[in-house]
């Protein structure tokens, strides 16, 4: 493999400084690099970033390949400039057996744009009942860490707490989807000022609150760490605040529409805007954003989902619920978050590519960006101003809620171990 | 231009009286031997029905009629809502055809706004009720009943509801009579105050121009209008009430308490009413009840609404709001 020499980037948004890759592995990071049999990316003071780690993505394959593919998917994650995707478990069939997750984990050795670690069902079939084999996906050629029946809450207490013991034989995490199924039928938006006006089926903030509770608690209690999923009221921040001041081993994650977006968009009764959890209040917005920048949320998760054209061109009630993400995260991140002096680049380092890794057990990916680590990387233009346009998506499905919406920073260049997989905003 | 009437928050209080005052003119038409106007002649209004309400339909339908339109009825089936495609396609179809109008009922909340902007039809869409939305020519079918009977048909022209109480009972959460209702009552100046269960009032309700109380008794003596919904007996399996008779015994309006209100004070109901749970035979069969009369202005209201929206040479609704300014 040859060597890249990125030259003049501004590592985690410090000083400018040259960046040699040889093969799979950064050989040397200073100034003043020689190029010698090198490729040169003139980086002109772009900011370099770890390869991003979504360790909440819906690849949608197998079963759903009109909307995604695992191909289909990587190439939208090498775009937003992610080198590691855990493809969520809700697929046909459901993720729930050595079988299935062997065959997406090879599906993404196969696709090359980016890392694919297939996470496990927690229970058969997502119903809630019953464990699924967690051991032997663990034990399989995925290797699965993270389990989670994302798309339905592990809502029975006993199911919950047994998954917490149980995967801590082997290191395992639960990503607990909150949502308390009861307190959620017919759901359809939050529950709030605008649906009441709207007559909307409200999706009351208290129904994610209150199996947060439970689940830190039970954590407590069993001496487990959980993550949840895309945690969106201000009342979930106040809860993931006080069990992690008890030292409860939780982590938690925030989707960046939820730092942006608000319920007022759903006036609109555009299905583009259909997402579960909801859009919340203005209100939550800012305390997300404030949760992620004192690391109360630790990472930023896309929960990127992907849905065909005809499951959005409709009512609000018949629409899918979900938004495709990758390919505008950072820019999203940017705009909520760096701009407003919220966060560092390398406070967005931290929460879009370490700590993700660090939590799903992602090997070789959330590194430093110093020399001997795994040359999975990423450059950012935060210059750059543009509107949204669905229509230049590497994703096969187009269901953004920014189209047209002018979002600072792109992605020009994506590395997985040393191999482009963007140049210059092009996958290769 | 205001081409569609998806909200009765959309109406400004001119645009209200307008159409209040042209239903008076519809009305005296259906007093005539011969009762109908060329006004929409050569005009197609398809009625797009994907829940079935007959007595919508054809209230529409005869409105429609009697200002001369061609009229299609199009009942598209219930479970057609659950695959969304339906709509577009049924839009684009009608398209084709070259309605002038839709006039739509649907399931879900939002279906006619959709309808309206997502650039599937050119027609213009009249809302006839959406989930738990909004169904605005009940609100203002009910506006034209209450000026009628509290101002006067020929007092009231020109008059909105100002400084009347209305009172509207029941199943708030779920009534698109209730949203359409409040928003076009405080368009029109009345005070309305809703009374209900609390488990059957929305959260955010306290956004709404209107009053929350959950003691019927007390509000009735100060109502000059008193509007009975519709209590569906199902909630009660879904803990919004306990029992159908305490549901009554607390909410339902008898004839002891129909005595606390004012004299000239009127019952009223969108229908279809259930006896017995909201409202006693004895109260729905009074003098006070306005139940058929609000069936007979539905249908000048509705004329009303097609005709402003539809009527060319006229000023549509939103035209007056221009000329106000
Ligand atoms: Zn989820």
């Amino acid at each position: 493999m040859s060597k890249i020499l990125i030259r003049g980037a501004k590592v985690l948004g410090g000083e400018a400084q040259d960046v040699l890759v040889d093969g799979e592995t950064i050989a040397e990071v200073g100034s003043g690099l020689g190029a010698e049999g090198a490729t040169v990316v003139e980086a002109d003071g772009r900011i370099l970033l770890p390869g991003l780690v979504d360790l909440h993505t819906h690849l949608r394959e197998p079963g759903r390949e009109d909307s995604e593919t695992v191909l289909t998917g990587t190439r939208a994650a090498a775009s937003g400039g992610f080198t590691s995707v855990f493809a969520m478990a809700n697929t046909f069939p459901v993720a729930d057996t050595a079988g299935v997750v062997e065959q997406v984990w090879r599906l993404g050795k196969e696709s090359g744009y980016c890392d694919v670690q297939p996470i496990g069902a927690v229970t058969v079939g997502l119903e809630g009942k019953k464990l699924a084999e967690l051991g032997a996906m663990h034990e399989s050629a995925a290797g699965v860490t993270v389990f989670s029946d994302d798309g339905k809450c592990v809502d029975d207490a006993v199911i919950m707490r047994r998954a917490l013991e149980y995967v801590k034989a082997f290191g395992g995490v639960v990503a607990q989807h909150a949502q308390e199924p009861r307190l959620t039928e017919g759901a359809q938006m939050n529950e709030g000022v605008v649906s009441a006006e709207l007559g909307l089926g409200g999706w009351p903030a208290v129904a994610e609150e209150s199996i947060i509770a439970r689940d830190v608690l039970l954590a407590e209690h069993v001496g487990s760490r959980v993550h949840i999923c895309h945690l969106s009221t201000a009342g979930s921040v106040e809860i993931v605040r006080w069990a992690k001041s008890r030292g409860i081993d939780v982590t938690a994650e925030v989707t960046p529409h939820h730092l942006l977006l608000t319920d007022e968009l759903v006036r609109t009764y555009n299905p583009v805007y259909k997402v579960n959890p909801p859009l919340r209040t203005e209100r939550d917005v800012m305390a997300l954003r404030e949760a992620l920048a004192d690391g109360t949320i630790d990472i930023v998760a896309t929960d990127h989902a992907p849905h065909p054209h005809e499951d959005k061109d409709c009512e609000w009630g018949a629409a899918a619920m979900g938004m495709v993400g990758l390919e505008t995260a950072l820019s999203v991140v940017q705009h909520t978050m760096v701009d407003t002096g919220l966060l560092t680049w390398a406070g967005v380092a931290e929460r879009m590519s370490h700590t993700p890794a660090r939590i799903g057990r992602a090997t070789g990916h959330g590194r430093p960006v110093s020399a001997g680590e795994p040359a999975n990387l990423t450059l950012v233009d935060p210059a750059y101003r543009g509107a949204v346009d669905p229509a230049g998506f590497a994703s096969r499905s187009r269901n953004t809620p920014y189209e047209g919406r002018e979002l600072p920073g792109r992605v020009t260049h994506t590395w997985l171990r040393g191999r482009a997989t963007l140049v210059d905003g092009k996958l290769q | 231009m205001m081409r569609h009437l998806i909200s009765a928050a959309d109406l400004t209080r001119d645009d209200a009286v307008l159409i209040l005052d042209t239903a008076e003119e519809m009305a005296r038409v259906a007093d005539r031997p011969i009762k109908k106007l060329p006004a929409l002649r050569g005009r197609t209004v398809v009625n797009l029905f994907f829940e079935d309400s007959t007595r919508t339909r054809i209230s529409f339908e005869a409105a429609e009629k009697r200002l001369s339109a061609d009229v299609i009825n199009f009942a598209a089936k219930g479970s057609s809502v659950s695959k969304g495609e339906s709509l577009k396609d049924t839009a684009q179809t009608l398209e084709a055809m070259g309605v002038d109008a839709v006039v739509i009922r649907h399931g879900a909340s939002g279906a006619p706004y959709r309808l309206a902007t997502s650039g599937w039809i050119d027609a213009s869409v009249i809302n006839a009720g959406d989930g738990t939305h909004q169904h605005p020519t009940q609100a203002l079918l009910d506006a034209f009943t209450m000026r009628r009977r509290l101002v006067g048909r020929d007092a009231g022209l020109g008059q909105d509801l100002a400084g009347k109480n209305v009172t509207i009972v029941g199943d708030i959460l779920h009534s698109r009579v209730a949203r359409s209702n409040v928003d076009l009552l405080h368009t029109l100046g009345a005070e309305v105050t809703l009374v209900a269960p609390p488990t059957l009032v929305p959260v955010g309700v306290e956004h709404w121009p209107c009053e929350v109380s959950y003691d019927l008794d007390r509000v009735l003596p100060k109502s000059d209008a008193v509007m009975m919904l519709r209590v569906q007996r199902e909630r009660m399996n879904a803990a919004f009430f306990p029992t159908e008779r305490e549901y009554s015994r607390r909410y339902g309006l008898d004839g002891d308490r129909m005595a606390k209100m004012p004299e000239h004070a009127v019952v009223m109901h969108p229908g279809p009413m259930v006896r017995g749970m909201e409202i006693t035979a004895e109260v729905a069969d009074s003098d006070r009840c306005t139940v058929v009369e609000q069936v007979a202005n539905g249908v000048s209201i509705r004329m009303a609404v097609l005709y402003l929206l539809l009527g060319g040479n006229e000023p549509a609704v939103t035209h007056s709001r221009t000329e106000e300014k």
